[in-house]
């Protein structure tokens, strides 16, 4: 029963996973690759050999993207292709693994992507743990062709999950904004792409100003503001189909948009007569509940992975603080109590950390911190840092970075990806200026 | 240092706004000549059409009401060719985006009850606020800034 719901889903959108391919040895014991954690990424990121995987011309590219991917992730240093000692030809049997020690190799990547007499592509692939001479994992796919950069962000996954001990990120999607023209009329339109750059596209034409794009948890939904008719509100938008409606019939602007954990509900701002209070609401039903009720300025709401509690900024302090309250409401706990101005707070989706958008001096920084306000860590900071988007698997954020505008010209605002350690720092590409990322979740299966 | 500079941008803005005026020629003395009265030119010329605030603050200064004092007197004169009085809440670059919006919101309804409470019809009174989007001056740093921070009564 749960088997062919799962399949169905799976056949849905194209990508199956049809065997988990068992090691051509007796399962050895893995004791030669340590165990990395995003937590103790080091300077020393793990050699990697990926090499081109065999059959179909789509191979050698489904290879490059996974390498590609664990490149990006700092955890993974791929080797150069053109020391390899071996050539595989045939993935299904042991490598000489003394040839891929010789070159440092800790691990070994193979596999095939071969063309199926009803037109699919099967891929599959192996992770060996070279030192230890085992294999460690082992997966065969079936796809459309069209699909195969899916399959090799999946492949990517696997192989982080499996030396890493956390989920992967790399079959996920980035929705942002993309900005264009003159500083004072800046065209701001929404565009999506997966999150290596491929597959870029719009999803609004820049005739009105679109802002603050986020993803649902759970679908491929987008929650944003536009000005489109005028007042500025909250549009719902479906990534795939472009549906877009309007969300709720408040009496005036309504921003600062995010689903729960379960996608159900979007909490928001509403700004009514100079007073901005955060509401939430069911998004079938669209029923309306008030969540604050002060003359401060209550803003940027974000719910705790298990639904219970929101994390949300206001400046009823007398400047911008983070505060904690429960979904339904109520007391507030202020928890940033640092020096400087706190906002844009974002519930790690593993309720370990909260992100942050700090204000200090003449810098502002992206920075983590507990749920109870301890342990604050500044991961990376600039004229202007802003916006934080978690990875799904909470060890990742993108946000962005602006530049100062010089001589009457905007400055650059590029999006970046940066680890919770603040150790992996690097910029990520897009066709034209990038501003508030949304990192959506890992894409089903 | 900070006054001079609320000067020097308060100068700058009233020689943007005649240069912005489509109807304004220049005068003998370099001077501007008066626009058709009651055009949103000659409400920018006459009242000025937008009033600035403190770093993070939405309350009024001194010359943001003595602005706005001078808007309500216009209104009363020429008001009745226009059916809305917009005012469009704006900030710096120095906050967040969402924060902005909301401070950009504050500021514009400040506006709205002082001009309301002097005596401009409520029900054409609409605001706006559009944050740190769409800068009056492109710039980082206090000069730009200070000119950004404001809010802007357009006549529709």
């Amino acid at each position: 029963m749960i088997r062919s719901t799962m399949r169905r889903r799976l056949m849905a959108v194209g990508v199956a996973l049809v065997a988990v391919l068992v090691a051509p040895l007796a399962w050895a014991q893995t004791r030669g690759l340590q165990q990395v954690t995003v937590e103790g990424a080091s300077a020393n990121p793990i050699p990697i050999a990926v090499t081109d995987f065999v059959g179909d011309a789509t191979g050698a590219q489904i290879s490059q993207v996974i390498s590609a991917d664990l490149e990006r992730s700092g955890l993974f240093r791929p080797i150069d292709r053109g020391a390899f000692i071996e050539r595989i030809s045939d993935p299904g049997r042991t490598p000489r693994f003394q040839d891929w020690r010789a070159v440092n190799a800790d691990a070994l990547v193979v596999g095939s992507a071969t063309q199926q007499a009803d037109g699919r592509l099967r891929v599959e692939f192996r992770l060996w743990d070279v030192a230890a001479g085992a294999q460690m994992t082992g997966r065969a796919y079936f796809t459309q062709t069209a699909n195969w950069r899916r399959i090799a962000h999946i492949i990517a996954d696997e192989i982080f999950k499996r030396i890493t001990g956390e989920d992967g990120f790399f079959d996920t999607r980035v929705v942002y904004v993309a900005e264009t023209g003159p500083g004072n009329a800046r065209v701001k339109r929404l565009a999506i792409m997966d999150q290596d750059g491929a597959n870029h596209r719009y999803l609004t034409d820049g005739r009105s100003l679109a802002l603050t794009p986020r993803f649902s948890p759970t679908l491929q939904e987008i929650v944003y503001l536009s000005y489109a008719q005028g007042t500025p509100r909250v549009y719902l938008m479906n990534v795939d189909t472009q549906r877009q409606e309007l969300l709720g019939n408040f009496p005036s602007m309504t921003f600062a948009p995010r689903f729960s954990p379960d996608g159900n509900r979007v909490v928001m701002s509403l700004a009514t007569d100079g007073n901005t209070d955060i509401y939430a609401m069911d998004v079938r039903s669209r029923s309306i509940s008030r969540l604050t009720n002060h003359l401060a300025i209550d803003t940027s709401p974000s719910y705790a992975p298990d639904g219970g509690r929101i994390v949300f900024t206001s400046d009823r302090g007398g400047s911008q603080q983070i505060y904690v309250m429960s979904a339904g409401g109520g007391e507030a706990q202020r928890i940033s109590f640092g020096q400087g101005r706190y906002s844009t707070p974002v519930w790690s989706p593993r309720g370990d950390y909260i992100a942050f958008t700090k204000q200090e001096g003449g810098s502002f920084s992206i920075g983590i911190m507990r749920p109870d306000g301890s342990g604050e860590r500044i991961l990376a900071s600039s004229y202007l840092d802003e916006g934080p988007t978690w990875a799904p698997n909470g060890r990742y954020l993108m946000f962005f970075r602006q530049a100062p505008n010089a001589g009457g010209r905007a400055g650059s605002v590029r999006l970046h990806m940066v680890d919770i350690t603040g150790r992996i720092l690097r910029p990520v590409a897009t066709p034209t200026d990038a501003s508030d990322p949304a990192w959506s979740p890992l894409i089903p299966q | 240092m900070k006054l001079s500079i609320k000067i020097l941008g308060a100068v700058a803005v009233m020689l943007l706004a005649a240069a912005c005026g489509s109807s304004t020629t220049p005068g003998p003395e370099g001077a501007t000549a008066s626009v058709a009265p009651g055009t949103p030119g000659h409400f920018q010329q006459v009242a000025g059409d937008r009033v600035y605030f403190e770093t993070d603050q939405s309350t009024l200064t001194p010359d943001g009401r003595a602005t706005l004092d001078k808007q309500v007197a216009w209104i009363r004169q020429y008001g009745d060719r226009y059916q809305t009085f917009m005012i469009e809440g704006h900030a710096d670059e120095r906050g967040t985006r969402e924060y902005n919006l909301a401070l950009g919101e504050r500021r514009a309804n400040m506006v709205r009850t002082y001009l309301a409470a002097q005596g401009v019809p409520a029900a054409k009174l609409r605001t706006i606020s559009y944050g740190k989007e769409r800068p009056e001056v492109v710039g980082s740093d206090e000069g730009a800034w200070s000119r950004n921070r404001r809010a802007v009564t357009v006549l529709q």
